[in-house]
Parts: structure tokens; sequence; C-alpha cells
């Protein structure tokens, strides 16, 4: 990993969305949706941000582009502090720092033509190029793999796969160094997401692009990413490189959802010894103290119940909030060694 | 809620005219008659107040709704008795008991006419739904676009016209007996009033409850009750109408609280003794004792209805509860 | 004959874009406590096939034909209220989003108590006993308690419990769950399917999953039918289908997916193109427009429609190519590179 400035850095970040009641709107509580997370982004990596609905990643990008305002923590972007930076100030940020969206259905104007829609950015910020928008419009086009003939046609007439091509191709008019993508294949057929996953990586390469994916699917950011940040209840529990996190994950919380991905292999399913959480993940409204996780895990001692833990680097580059880590640092470390 | 209509209507009705350049001479000349010396009058102004500063005659106002209020006009003291609307100007009597008397009539009018255009205008919105693009379909939809968009005093005209004077069905306006009386008779006067009301609001529920009929059975629940083997029609009842009925059962609550306004063109379509013609002559007769009255009494009547429409809602829809 | 018998089965839907093939000649069959599997991509047909076996495809000019045999019992020519009759007893449903498949009107138990007393003649007490056990038996806590929730007090795992609670009060016979765990989340979606396995052991019913993932169907399935535009184009028992698969198709699919059981590969290999639109079935065979193997079937892909033929192995496959290139194919190309990752 570079050892160079982030390109983003998150500290602490907190979002906390007040809950009211009656007419008056008297504040009754929070929705702990982001509390009090930390991360760094290098240029030219991809982090993935992994946890189950509701954990607080789509808030976590909202407040990283900005899209929503911090009720605490810092986000620094290039080494400068962006957290409450004016809308002003922040338009010439917003080239830089794109968002894809994961309904390429609603997240695109249904009566604006393809062109429009690619091309809204340059107008938006009033950027000139060099041969007209037309032509730079149609170059981003090609670039993701549509026909550069379809800049007069509407979003309709477009497959989900493609529609999701669009949104890709809008967020790159205007060369972000940047993306923050929200379960960019979610939605989108099994074949069709292989198809969307190669497209952003082959533009990560062609363009330099930094990267956050947001996705639920393990599979999918294990093969996206660089790094991994699993989140639970609106902390980050673990974050390390991709094949430290996925041979040999330290929280419970990791281990528990690695387990739980039905794996395509009818015989693995005969002979795999599974750890089987139970009960759902709690309200964000009144999350557990201490480790939030101790309502759910099999490890939990009287401690998790009355302590934090605080997220510790227990091996390199591999941070993990748990006060009794699976997978020894040291054991861990030598068998990854041995595994790469 | 209700302050804020009564504080309207007391503007409308006192403070505006002061504003507009009537001074309380003025007001209290009516309330003495025309042949009254400046002098009476002055004093009788005085006497009740309207020199006073607004808030005072507010606070007086709405003393004499809560607790009853004493009238000095210089020649004795009157009282009277909560809830103190004042007296008509015509013929000295108290609004309130004057106003009791209508309600019968109005009431009788329509919850008569409310449960008809509910059974009515919810069977034949379903119907509709469920036979969706059928001749039956098309019929009602278009009954309910006329019903929608002909004024009440042209159908209430046109069924006098027809029924009582031409084939002689119903009594002729003007007819009215009470309930306690003669139930028989009660309803037989009531008849046409009662069709004609409903038939305007029956158009609209049954385009609604069309309309929330098919969005609901498209719903994956109905789709549920299907799947476990359940009869069509308890389908149709117990899944599909009961959902579809909540946004009706609001409209309803509105409705009902508004009903006399409604009532005011069919009482005086067919010369009903109720709180409707009560506004009208009040008006024509510019009382304004009387009229405010029936304003302050028709909102009352609509705050109450939606009340009691948000309490129903809660236990129709769960959901509602919660929060 | 088997216990369900699905023959040539054809629903289509008239619409003024044209003529949907939904399900286009599809035939199967399976036997009590046995599971199969059907995957497909959106828009493959898999809904209405389910739909269809329990008569509730309507959904207005809908046009159905073949046979659907259950427990010797022909389904598409009995009248509606026959079918009506074995609905939720005989046969039952859980659907992909318990919240909006639940009524938000009505408590859990008592759409629990109306499935049960559709047809058993028992008092309310009797059936809510009854709620309350199944409840208990399908993992929610405190079942007398939650028996009186309403499904949104519910979360989406409890609720699909509840779905799976109400398909369950008459014992069916045959289960058929659509995307039954699309809704939830991962460690969520686990305890389901690790139920559903349990229940399916007690219960001895014939259970159809129905899901996009190939994952859950790996988890669940005896045999798997893979379905595109309408029709079957691979069925077998569900080890043929991930360890022996011959159609282009499925191979396809397998090698899109990135996998966690295995190691990981720098690229994916997507299918080209997207899925067909029902309405324009492409000629020939479905899948030409997106098949690297077209061209080696003398142009017969994209004209003549391939029969679903048995492999050596004996399970079906709907293809032009021959046998011997199919699996020389899948040896030599196919499961090299699958087995890498
Ligand atoms: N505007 C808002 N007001 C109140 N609460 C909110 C708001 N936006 C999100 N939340 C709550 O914050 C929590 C985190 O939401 P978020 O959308 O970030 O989750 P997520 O991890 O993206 O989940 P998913 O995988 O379902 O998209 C949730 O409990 C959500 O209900
Ligand atoms: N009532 C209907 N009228 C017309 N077309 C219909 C009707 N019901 C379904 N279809 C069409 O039939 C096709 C198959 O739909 P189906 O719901 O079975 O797909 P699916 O395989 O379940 O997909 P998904 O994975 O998205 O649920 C779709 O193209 C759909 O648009
Ligand atoms: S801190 Fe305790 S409860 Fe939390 S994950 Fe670790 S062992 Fe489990
Ligand atoms: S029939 Fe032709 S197009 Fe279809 S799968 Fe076989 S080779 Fe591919
Ligand atoms: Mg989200
Ligand atoms: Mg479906």
């Amino acid at each position: 990993m570079s050892e160079n400035e982030p390109l983003l850095s998150v500290q602490n970040l907190e979002k906390h969305f007040p809950v009211t009641k009656g007419l008056l709107k008297r504040e009754v509580g929070a929705v702990k949706a982001v509390d009090g997370i930390s991360f760094d982004v290098f240029k030219g990596e991809t982090l993935g941000l992994v946890g189950e609905s509701g954990c607080g990643k789509s808030t976590t990008g909202r407040l990283v582009t900005r899209l929503l305002e911090p009720t605490g923590g810092k986000v620094v972007f290039e080494g400068r502090d962006i957290t409450h930076m004016g809308q002003g100030k922040l338009r010439p940020l917003r080239r830089d720092m794109q968002m894809i969206f994961q309904d390429p259905y609603s997240s695109l104007n249904p009566r604006h033509t393809v062109g429009a829609i690619v091309g809204a950015p340059f107008r938006i910020q009033g950027v000139k190029t060099e041969n007209g928008t037309k032509k730079a419009v149609q170059d981003i086009l090609e670039m993701v793999g549509l026909n550069p003939e379809h800049y007069n046609r509407y979003p309709h007439e477009f497959s989900g796969g493609q529609r999701q091509r669009i949104g890709i191709a809008r967020t790159l008019a205007l060369k972000p160094k940047l993306i923050i993508a929200d379960e960019p294949v979610s939605a989108l057929d099994v074949s069709i997401q292989a198809q969307v996953v190669n497209l952003l990586e082959d533009l990560q390469n062609e363009l330099d692009l930094t990267y956050v994916v947001i996705a639920h699917d393990l599979s999918v950011v294990r093969h996206i990413s660089d790094r991994v940040a699993v989140m639970y209840l609106g902390k980050i529990v673990e974050i390390a490189d991709r094949k430290r996190l996925y041979t040999a994950p330290m929280h419970p919380y990791t281990n528990a959802l690695l387990s739980a991905v039905p794996v395509p292999d009818p015989k693995a399913r005969r002979d795999r010894d599974r750890i089987r959480l139970t009960g759902d993940v709690p309200s964000p409204l009144n999350p557990p103290p201490a480790c939030r996780f101790h309502t759910r895990c099999w490890k939990a001692q009287e401690i998790c119940k009355t302590v934090e833990p605080p997220l510790e680097e227990l091996a390199g580059g591999h941070r993990v909030a748990c006060h009794f880590p699976e997978n020894a640092p040291v054991a861990a470390t030598a068998e990854d060694a041995t595994k790469a | 809620m209700l302050i804020v209509i009564s504080m309207v209507t007391f503007g409308i009705f006192f403070v505006v005219p002061q504003w507009a350049g009537s001074t309380p001479e003025a007001l209290a000349s009516r309330y003495v008659g025309r042949a009254a010396t400046p002098e009476t009058v002055h004093l009788v102004a005085e006497r009740l107040g309207f020199n006073d500063p607004i808030v005072v005659q507010y606070g007086r106002f709405l003393k004499g709704i809560f607790v009853g209020a004493e009238y000095d006009y210089g020649a004795g003291v009157e009282q009277c008795p909560a809830p103190c609307l004042g007296y008509s100007f015509i013929s000295g009597q108290p609004v309130w008991p004057d106003l009791l008397d209508r309600m019968p009539v109005t009431f009788s009018l329509a919850i008569g006419a409310a449960l008809l255009w509910v059974v009515f205008g919810v069977s034949v919105g379903v119907l509709s739904a469920l036979r969706r693009g059928s001749f039956f379909d098309r019929l009602s939809m278009g009954t309910a676009l006329a019903g929608v968009s002909l004024p009440i005093f042209f159908t209430g005209m046109v069924s006098l016209v027809v029924f009582s004077y031409g084939l002689g069905w119903t009594p002729p306006g003007g007819a009215w007996t009470d309930l306690t009386e003669n139930p028989a008779q009660w309803a037989y006067n009531l008849l046409l009033p009662w069709i004609t009301l409903a038939f305007l609001f029956a158009a609209t529920y049954a385009r609604l409850t069309r309309a929330g009929m098919l969005e609901t059975m498209g719903e994956d629940y109905i789709r549920t009750a299907r799947a476990k083997g359940l009869r069509e029609r308890e389908v149709v009842v117990k899944h599909g109408l009961r959902a579809a009925l909540t946004p009706i059962l609001t409209l309803f609550g509105i409705d009902f609280g508004l009903l006399i306004g409604g009532a005011i063109l069919t009482e005086t379509t067919y010369t009903l003794p109720g709180l409707g013609q009560f506004a009208i002559l009040a008006i024509r007769n510019q009382d304004l004792p009387q009229v405010m009255g029936v304003v302050l009494f028709a909102a009352g009547f609509v705050v109450v209805a939606s009340f009691v429409v948000d309490l129903l809602y809660a236990v129709v829809d769960p959901r509602v509860r919660l929060s | 004959m088997s216990f369900l018998d699905v023959k040539d089965l054809r629903i289509h839907f008239p619409t003024d874009d044209g003529l949907v093939r939904a399900v286009d000649g599809l035939t199967f069959s399976l036997e009590r406590g046995q599971t199969l599997g059907i995957v497909g991509e959106s828009g493959s047909g898999k809904s209405v096939t389910s739909l269809g076996i329990l008569g509730l495809h309507k959904g207005g000019r809908a046009k159905i034909s073949g046979e659907i045999w259950l427990d010797g019992e022909e389904l598409v020519g009995a009248s509606a209220e026959a079918v009506r009759g074995l609905r939720g007893k005989k046969m039952a449903m859980i659907f992909q989003d318990p919240l909006s498949s639940m009524h938000p009107y009505y408590t859990v138990g008592h759409q629990i108590i109306e499935a049960y007393r559709i047809h058993h003649d028992v008092s309310k007490q009797v059936a809510r006993k009854h709620a309350v056990d199944l409840l208990g038996r399908v993992g929610i806590p405190e079942p007398a308690k939650r028996v009186d929730s309403y499904p949104h007090e519910f979360s989406g795992g409890m609720r699909q419990r509840a779905m799976i609670a109400m398909a369950l009060s008459c014992d069916p016979e045959l289960l058929i769950a659509d995307e039954p765990t699309t809704a939830l989340d991962v460690t969520v979606q686990a305890q389901i399917l690790d139920l559903m396995r349990d229940l399916q052991r007690e219960f001895n019913s014939a259970l159809i999953v129905i899901t996009h993932d190939l994952g859950v169907v790996a988890e669940l399935s005896d045999d798997i039918l893979v379905m595109y535009g309408g029709k079957c184009i691979e069925y077998g028992k569900a080890d043929d289908i991930f360890y022996q698969p011959e159609h282009p198709y499925t191979w396809g699919l397998l090698s899109s997916m990135p996998r966690l059981d295995r190691e990981r590969t720098e690229r994916l290999l997507p299918i080209k193109g997207s899925p067909p639109s029902l309405i324009n079935v492409p000629p020939g065979c479905a899948f030409h427009p997106r098949c690297p193997y077209a061209d080696r079937t003398d142009g017969r892909s994209s004209t003549e429609v391939p029969d679903l033929a048995p492999t050596e192995r004996g399970h079906l496959v709907r293809c032009h190519m021959g046998r011997t290139e199919r699996r020389t194919l899948w040896e030599t190309e196919i499961k090299p590179v699958l087995e890498t990752q």
C-alpha cells in the first residue's frame, strides 16, 4: 500500500438522525446510523464497505460526498477538511468526487436523453470541452461499452445493465478522482453483474480511479476490493486488506458473515461446519451498549457488555474491534504468508 | 382547532366590520331596533362592550359559549345560558335553542344520505373494480361522472318534477315528520332528498373505491390470501376492501362534517326546515348572531367528525397506532 | 407417476405489445421429500411457473395449457373451486417479500389462524393454539406473545419465519418458495435456509425453491432446472448441473459469479448481452445472440429450436451441439477455468 497521503481520510465520522415525536417535534432519541468511524482511502485503491442492511453503509457514502451533513467527525479530501465546507466551495470538489447509485431504474431521469444525462455534469459545472460536449459524451459512452449512437435515446430503451453503464458514464464525465459506488451491481442479473464489475475494474486501470464500493454481497466485494471494512450497527468492526480479511478474519461477526454465504457447490454444503448467528440485527435506535455485537456473539463475555472494544491494529494493517478476536494474530500472519 | 375557528368567525363578524368603518354604534343599533335614539344606541354600545379592546370582546364571546353570558340592555338584565351564541336580531330569541330545534332535520337528512351513499358508492366501486372494462363498469363509471359533475339543485329539481309532481311517488317538498312521531312517514318524506344528496356523494365514493380496489387487489398480500385457499369473496371483502376502505374513511369523516354545506342546497330545494335553510334565512336577513351560530356549529361539527375519523383510523390501520 | 408431474406447461399472456410466452413448454417432476431448484435470470418465467401450479397466474387473459398432475389429480383442467380447495392445504407458497406479502391490518396470528381454518373446521381457540405452536416451531421467541403482533412489528427475518409458519399451517405436501431469502440479510438467510431444510425433512413435503442465486439452490436442491426465456434449458441432479453442466448458458452462469469458495480470479467471465424480452424471444435457440458457440451448429442455433435431449449422464440439455462436443468443451475449456477460480 502506498505510504503517501490518503486521498480520502475519514475521522470519527458520525451521523445521528434525530427521532422526533408529536406536533412539537420533540426529540426523543437518535438513530445512530454512523457512529464514529475512521478509515483512509489511498489513491488508486478500492475500499470495500460491507455489512447487513441498515448498518450505515449508504449513510457513510452520503456523508463522504457531503450529500448529508455529518453530526460529528471529519472528512478530509486531498488534505483539505471538507466536513463543513459551504456548497459554493464544495462545487469544484464535486467534480473530483462522484457517486454511483444502486437502482439503475430510478436514478436516471426518464424524460432526458442519454446525451443529456451524461452531458449534464458538463453543463452544471460549466466545463468547456475541445470538440463540444456531444463529442465528449460520445467518447464516454464508448468507454463504458455503449454505442455512441445511443446519444439520443431514452433510459427506458435500455436494459438494467446498460442503464447502470449510463449511470457510470455520468459519473465519469468530469474525470473524478474518487468514485463512491453504492451497491452498483445488486439490482442486476448475475450474468450482467460480471459485466459491470469488469467495467469498473477496467475504468479504474485506465483512468487511475479510486473507489469506495459499498455492497452487501461478500463475494462481489472480495472480487473488486483491495481492502475491506466490515460495518455493524454504525461502527467499523474490522478493516484489513482483502486477503487477510477473507482468509483470516478476526472479528466474530466477520467470521459469521463469511460462514453464512451460501456456496454454489452442493457437496460443500454436506460437510461444511458453519457458524449460525441467532436473531436479527438490533435496531440502531437503541444499539446494545459496549460491543454492539454482544447480543448475537457466541464468544461474548461480561466485559463485552460493559467495555467497548477499541478498533486496534492487531497485525499489519489489520484492525479489529473485539476483546476476544479469532485467528490469533501470530498464527494468522504466518498462515497468510504461506497461503498467498 | 376549534379555537382557531372561533377566532376566525369572531374576526369576520365583529372585527372586520369595525375595521371596515362600522362604528360601535352601528353595531349596537342592530341590537336595539331601528327606532332608537342615538343616545340609547350609544348607551347600549357601551354596555355591550363594543368599545372595549378586541381581546376583551373576544374573551367575553368565548365566555358566552362556555359558561353563558348576561346582557344588560339597560331595560333589564337578560340571562343567556351556555352555550350562548347571542340573540337573533330579528326574533330576539337566543340562537342556540333555535339551532337545536333544527338539528334533527339536518341529521336525519345527513345520516340517511350518508348510509345510502356509502353502501351504494362502495359496492358499485367494488363491483366495477372486479369487472374492470365490463359493461357494468363503464355504465356505472359514466353515471358516476354525471353524479360528480351535476349540481345538486339541478338533480334535486329534476327529481322533484319527475317523482313528486309527475309520478306522485314521493311527497312534494317541505314535508317533515319527526322520527319519534311516525318513522315510516319520516323515511317516506326524506326519501327523495336522501337519494339526491347521496347520488352526489355516492358518485365520488364509487370512483374512489374503484381506484382503491384496483390498487389493493394487485398487492402481494392479496396473492397470499389466494394462495391460502381463501374463497374469492373473502379475499375481496376481508383483504381487499379492508385495505381499500381506509382512505375512504378519511374522506367520509370530512364529507360528513361538511355535509351541512350539502344540506343547505338540498334543504333549500326541498324546503326542509333544517339547519341549511336556517342558515340561508339568517344570511338573507343579515341576522349576524344566527349566521355566526350556524358557522361555528358547522365548523365544530367538522372538527369533531375528523377527530372521530382519526380515532377510527387508528383502529383500522395498526401501523398508525405506533407513532 | 411422480407426486408432482408437470407436462408441457405453457402460460402465455396476450398484451398490447404482443404475446408474452412467460412459460413455454416446461416439463418436470418431483417426489415427496425431494427439492427442486428452479434458477434463471429476471424475467425467465420462474414466478409465473410457480403461480401457474397454484392456479394463481390469472391476471386477465392468461392462456394456460399442458398438464399438472398433483398426487394423481390434474389441475390445469380442474375447476377453479377444486384448485382453490387444494391451495393452502395440499400445496402452499412462500413469497419473496414477507412484508408486502402479509396483510398490514391483521395480526400475524390472525393470518395464520385464517389459513388454518379455511381447511379445518375448528374453533378459533384451537386454531390459535396451533398458530402459537407453529410460530414456536419456526423459531420465533415467545410465540404466545408474538402471535398478536402485526407484521410491521416483526423484523425481516421474523416475518419470513411467520410466512413459513403460515404456509405450513395445513401440512402441505407441496411447498413452493419463490425467492424466499432474496429480501433478507446473509446471516438471516442462512437461518431461513436451515429452517426450510429442517422443516422439509420433518414434514417430508415436496419443495420447489425458486431463486436466481446459485448458492441458494446448491444449499437446498436435489434436482435443478435452469430456465432461460421461458424454457427449460438444462435439468438434472444438482451434482450434474454443478459438476457436469453441458449447456453454454449454465457455463456462463457459473463462470460469471465471483465465488468465495475458490481463489479469487483476476477477471470475471460475464455472458455478453442481456436476457431476452419474452415478447421478442430470439428465434431458434433463445440464447444464441449471447452464446459463444452458436457458430458451431451450422446456423441451426438461430433458426431451429433445439430439443431438450438427454446427455450421456442422463440429464437433459437443450442445445444443438453434439453431446461429445459439449463434453469435450466442458472438460477442456470450461472446467479448467472454473476450477482455478
Ligand atoms: N434520513 C434518515 N432519517 C432517519 N434515519 C435514517 C435516514 N437515513 C437512514 N436512516 C437510518 O440509518 C440507518 C442506516 O441506514 P443506511 O441506509 O446507511 O443503511 P445501509 O447500510 O446502506 O443499508 P442497506 O444495505 O439496507 O442499504 C438505518 O437504520 C436507517 O433506517
Ligand atoms: N400478468 C402478466 N401479464 C403479462 N406479462 C406477464 C404477466 N405476469 C408475468 N408476465 C411476464 O412474464 C415474464 C416472466 O415473469 P416472471 O415473474 O415469471 O419472471 P421471474 O423469472 O420470476 O423473474 P424475477 O427473477 O424477476 O422474479 C416477464 O417478462 C413478465 O413481464
Ligand atoms: S467484543 Fe465480545 S461480544 Fe464483541 S465481538 Fe468480541 S467477543 Fe463478541
Ligand atoms: S443451441 Fe446453439 S446457441 Fe443455443 S446454446 Fe447450443 S450452441 Fe449455444
Ligand atoms: Mg444502502
Ligand atoms: Mg420472480
